[in-house]
C-alpha cells in the first residue's frame, strides 16, 4: 500500500483507492483523480507541500493532508 | 414585446472564456453583480444578421456540481434560467477534463454549442482533434477556435445563431450509466412524472443527481412536495451501493470519464508529451531553492508598480481637486454652499479618486499575473506558509498588498475561491499597516523616540502583521470552524496574457470600485464634513464643532490612555483618512502646514503625550479602521453589513485592548 505523498518527483502511478471523502473527494474525482488513473508526481513546493501533479494531461495540485489518502500503485 | 435572446458562455477556468466573450461582444458589455453575492455578472450584446443576442459570462466552473459560490451560480443559471443556448468553451489542449463538463451540460439538456478553443496550443502539443467526428459523437455543434487571434469567432456566431433560430430539441445526447443503474434511472423519471413541479428540469438529469445525493438536487425535490422522489432516490442509492461496493457518485463521476475515453478514443490522436516553454519556466518559477526568492521579487516589483507609478497620478488628481475646490470656493458666494461644495463634494469626490490610480496599477498587473498563470504558482509556492495561520496560499498578495493600501488589496481577494477563506483574509487585511498611516508614525516617532525612529515605526508593521496573524487564527477558531479548504488547484500552462483582457479588467475593477465603494465613501466624507463645521457653520472654530463635542465626550474613554480630547478627536479625523491625523494636530496647534516633519509641531506634541502615551497611540492608529475608503470596500467585497460593523467593531476594540496593554506595562516597566 502507499501513499501518493510517498512518491518522489518523477514517479508515476495509478490511483488504486481514492480516500478522501464528502464534496472535496467528490471534486477530486470530477477533476480526473479516479481509480486506475495514471497520476506523475511533478514536483514539490519549496516548502514541502502541496504537491503538483499531472492527471488527465493536465497539472493540479493538492496538499499532503489529502494526497496522504490516495492510495496508488508505484508504476515502473 | 419578445424577450431578448440569452446565450450564456460556461466553460472551466483558465480555456480563454473572457478573451471570447470580448471577441463576441466587443465594447458593449458592463459588469454588475449577481444579486445577493459579489461574484461578477459580465454581460454584454452581440447582433449576427437579423438576430440581437445578450450573451452571459458565467463564472469558470470544473462541474455542475457546485464546490463554490461561483459554481453554484453557473449551474443555476444554467438549470434554472434557462438561456437560449450555452456556448461550452472547452480547452482543446486540455479536452480530457474539459469534456467533463461539456457532458454534464448536454446531460442537463442545455442547448449546447462547443467552441473547441486554443486549437494551436493542442496542435503544439501534437495532438489532431476530428472536429466533425467529436460533432457527431457529442450531436453538437463543435466550432473550433483561436480565441486570442479572433479565429473561429464568425463560425461561433453562425453556429449559436443557428442554435437560438432553429432549436434541434431531437439531439439530446444520452450517455448509458450501465443497464441496472438506467432501470433506477428511468423510474424515478417516472415517478417525476406525478409532479408538475419539477417539470422545468431535465427529467433524465434531476433522476441522475438524486441518485448521486446531491444535497441541492434533493433540496428542490423535497421544496416540490415530492419526497416519495427522495424516498426511492435513497432506496436505489443504498441498492446500486451494495451491488457496486462504492459510491454511486463516483460511479457517476468514474462513468463519465469512461464515456469521455471512449469518445476521445475515436476523434484524438495523442501527441507525444513535448518538453514545452512552461514546464521550463516552472522548473525556475517554483524552484525549491529560487522559488520563494522569485516570488518575493515579483511582489516587490507589483508593489513598486501599483505604489510609485501612482504617485504622480495621484498628486494630478490631488492638485486638481485642490484647484477646483479652489476655484468653486472664489466662484460661490454663500459661505454655507461654498462650504458644502469645495469641502464636502469636491473634497468627497477628490477621496474617492485618489485611489483609482493605484486600483487601475494594480489590477492591471493582477490580470497579468492572473492569465499568464502565475498566480497558481504564487499560491502554490507560498501555501504553506500560509496554510499554518488558517489562511491559503491565495491569500498572501492581498496581505503583501495591504502594506500599501488596504482598498486595492482588499478588492484583489476576489481571486480566493472559498468564501471563508475569503472571509478572514479580507478581515484582516487593514492590519496591514498601509502608507498612509506611516505620517502618522513619523511624527511621533520623530517626536518621542528621536535616535530610534526606524525601529519604533518597524515594530508598528511587525506588529500589525502578528495581529493579523492572531487574529486570522483566532476568527478561524471562533467564526469560521475547520481548516482552510482543501486545495483543488489547477496549474495551467503559462500563457502570454493580452493586454486588451488586463486593459479591459482594470477598466471592470476601477469602475466597479467608483460604483460600489464609492458611494459609501463619498457619503462617509459629507457626513465627516457637516460634523467638522456645524453647528458653528463654515469658518467656525474647529473647536466648537460636532466633531470636537464627540471627541470631548468620548475623551473620558480615552483617559485611562494618557489621551487628551484633541487626540480623541484627530483619531475620529482619522477615520476619513489616516494622514488627516496629522493634518488635525496642525489645526489644534494653530500651525500652518503642519507635516510630519515639522518642528513645532513636534514640540507642541510634548505636552500632550509621554513616550508611552505616544507610542499607544502609534498602535491604536495603527489597528482601528484604516480609512473610510477601506470600510466601502469591505461592505462591497463581503456583501454584508454584518461583516463590515464586525470588522470595524473588533479592530476598535482591539486598538484599545493592545493601546491599554501598551499603556499598563509601560508603567509598571516604570516609563512614564
Amino acid at each position: 500500500m502507499t501513499r501518493l505523498t510517498e512518491l518522489k518527483s518523477g514517479q508515476k502511478a495509478r490511483i488504486v483507492h481514492m480516500g478522501v471523502k464528502g464534496p472535496a473527494g467528490q471534486r477530486y474525482r470530477e477533476m480526473g483523480m479516479i481509480r486506475g488513473e495514471t497520476v506523475e508526481i511533478v514536483r514539490i513546493a519549496p516548502l514541502g507541500d502541496p504537491i503538483e501533479i499531472e492527471v488527465k494531461g493536465y497539472n493540479l495540485s493538492l496538499r499532503k493532508e489529502e494526497a496522504e489518502l490516495i492510495i496508488v500503485e508505484v508504476m515502473k | 414585446m419578445k424577450e431578448m435572446t440569452k446565450v450564456a458562455l460556461a466553460g472551466n477556468p483558465n480555456v480563454g472564456k473572457t478573451v471570447i466573450f470580448n471577441e463576441l461582444t466587443g465594447s458593449k458589455q458592463h459588469v454588475g453583480n449577481w444579486p445577493g453575492v459579489t461574484v461578477e455578472k459580465k454581460v454584454g450584446k452581440f447582433s449576427h444578421k437579423d438576430e440581437e443576442i445578450e450573451v452571459l459570462d458565467l463564472p469558470g466552473t470544473y462541474s455542475l456540481s457546485p464546490y463554490s459560490i461561483d459554481e453554484r451560480i453557473a449551474r443555476d443559471y444554467i438549470i434554472e434560467e434557462k438561456p437560449d443556448a450555452v456556448v461550452n468553451i472547452v480547452d482543446a489542449s486540455n479536452i480530457e477534463r474539459n469534456l467533463y463538463l461539456t457532458l454534464q451540460l448536454l446531460e442537463a439538456g442545455a442547448n449546447v454549442v462547443v467552441a473547441l478553443n486554443m486549437m494551436d496550443e493542442a496542435q503544439k502539443k501534437g495532438m489532431k482533434i476530428d472536429v466533425k467526428k467529436l460533432s457527431e459523437l457529442l450531436k453538437t455543434p463543435v466550432i473550433p477556435m483561436v480565441g486570442i487571434k479572433g479565429e473561429g469567432v464568425k463560425e461561433l456566431k453562425d453556429a449559436v445563431y443557428e442554435e437560438v433560430k432553429h432549436h434541434r430539441e431531437h439531439r439530446h445526447m444520452s450517455m448509458g450509466y450501465g443497464k441496472e443503474l438506467e432501470r433506477g434511472i428511468i423510474s424515478l423519471e417516472e415517478k417525476m412524472e406525478h409532479c408538475p413541479a419539477l417539470k422545468k428540469y431535465r427529467h433524465r438529469w434531476l433522476a441522475i443527481k438524486i441518485l448521486e445525493g446531491n444535497a441541492e438536487a434533493i433540496e428542490k425535490v423535497s421544496e416540490a412536495g415530492c419526497d416519495n422522489l427522495i424516498k426511492e432516490g435513497e432506496k436505489l442509492r443504498k441498492q446500486f451501493g451494495r451491488k457496486l461496493h462504492e459510491d454511486l457518485e463516483s460511479y457517476f463521476a468514474d462513468k463519465r470519464y469512461e464515456f469521455v475515453d471512449d469518445i476521445l478514443g475515436v476523434v484524438l490522436i495523442k501527441g507525444k508529451k513535448l518538453w514545452s516553454f512552461s514546464d521550463m519556466l516552472d522548473k525556475v518559477l517554483t524552484h525549491k531553492v529560487f522559488g520563494i526568492p522569485i516570488f518575493l521579487a515579483m511582489m516587490w516589483a507589483t508593489f513598486q508598480f501599483t505604489f510609485s507609478v501612482a504617485v504622480p497620478f495621484m498628486d494630478a488628481i490631488d492638485l486638481f481637486f485642490g484647484w477646483l475646490g479652489g476655484a468653486a470656493s472664489a466662484g460661490i458666494t454663500d459661505p454655507a454652499i461654498q462650504s458644502l461644495v469645495a469641502d464636502g463634494i469636491i473634497g468627497g469626490l477628490g477621496s474617492v479618486l485618489i485611489f483609482l490610480p493605484n486600483i487601475f496599477l494594480l489590477f492591471f498587473v493582477l490580470s497579468l499575473m492572473e492569465d499568464s498563470g502565475y498566480l497558481s504558482r504564487a499560491a502554490f509556492v507560498m501555501d504553506k506558509a500560509m496554510y499554518r495561520i488558517g489562511l491559503q496560499g491565495k491569500s498572501f498578495v492581498p496581505m503583501l498588498l495591504g502594506f500599501g493600501c488596504n482598498v486595492p488589496a482588499i478588492m484583489s481577494t476576489r481571486t480566493i475561491e472559498d468564501r471563508k477563506d475569503r472571509l478572514i483574509t479580507i478581515l484582516v487585511n487593514p492590519l496591514m499597516s498601509c502608507s498612509a498611516r506611516l505620517p502618522v508614525y513619523i511624527l511621533f516617532a520623530g517626536a518621542f523616540f528621536l535616535g530610534a525612529e526606524g525601529s519604533v515605526i518597524f515594530s508598528m508593521y511587525l506588529m500589525g502583521i502578528l495581529l493579523a496573524v492572531l487574529m486570522a487564527l483566532l476568527l478561524r477558531k471562533l467564526f469560521f470552524k475547520g481548516k482552510p479548504s482543501p486545495l483543488i488547484m489547477e496549474m495551467p500552462p503559462y500563457r502570454i496574457p493580452t493586454l486588451k483582457s488586463s486593459a479591459i479588467h482594470m477598466w471592470e475593477k476601477g469602475s466597479m470600485f467608483l460604483k460600489k465603494a464609492g458611494t459609501t465613501i463619498f457619503l462617509g466624507v459629507i457626513i465627516i464634513w457637516f460634523l467638522s463645521t456645524y453647528p458653528g457653520g463654515p469658518g467656525s472654530d474647529i473647536e466648537t464643532s460636532y466633531v470636537a463635542a464627540i471627541g470631548r465626550w468620548v475623551q473620558p474613554i480615552f483617559a485611562p490612555l494618557g489621551w487628551d480630547w484633541k487626540a480623541a478627536i484627530a483619531l475620529l479625523f482619522g477615520f476619513v483618512a489616516k494622514e488627516i491625523v496629522v493634518g488635525a494636530y496642525g489645526t489644534f496647534y494653530g500651525i500652518s502646514d503642519a507635516d510630519e516633519g515639522s518642528a513645532t509641531l513636534r514640540s507642541e506634541l510634548h505636552g500632550a503625550f509621554t513616550p508611552v502615551s505616544a507610542y499607544a497611540y502609534m498602535a491604536f492608529v495603527l489597528i482601528y479602521v484604516p480609512c473610510l475608503a477601506t470600510i466601502g470596500v469591505i461592505k462591497s467585497e463581503t456583501g454584508s453589513w454584518k461583516w463590515t460593523l464586525f470588522a470595524v467593531g473588533y479592530m476598535m476594540g482591539l486598538a484599545y485592548l493592545v493601546a491599554f496593554v501598551i499603556t499598563t506595562v509601560g508603567h509598571l516597566l516604570g516609563f512614564a
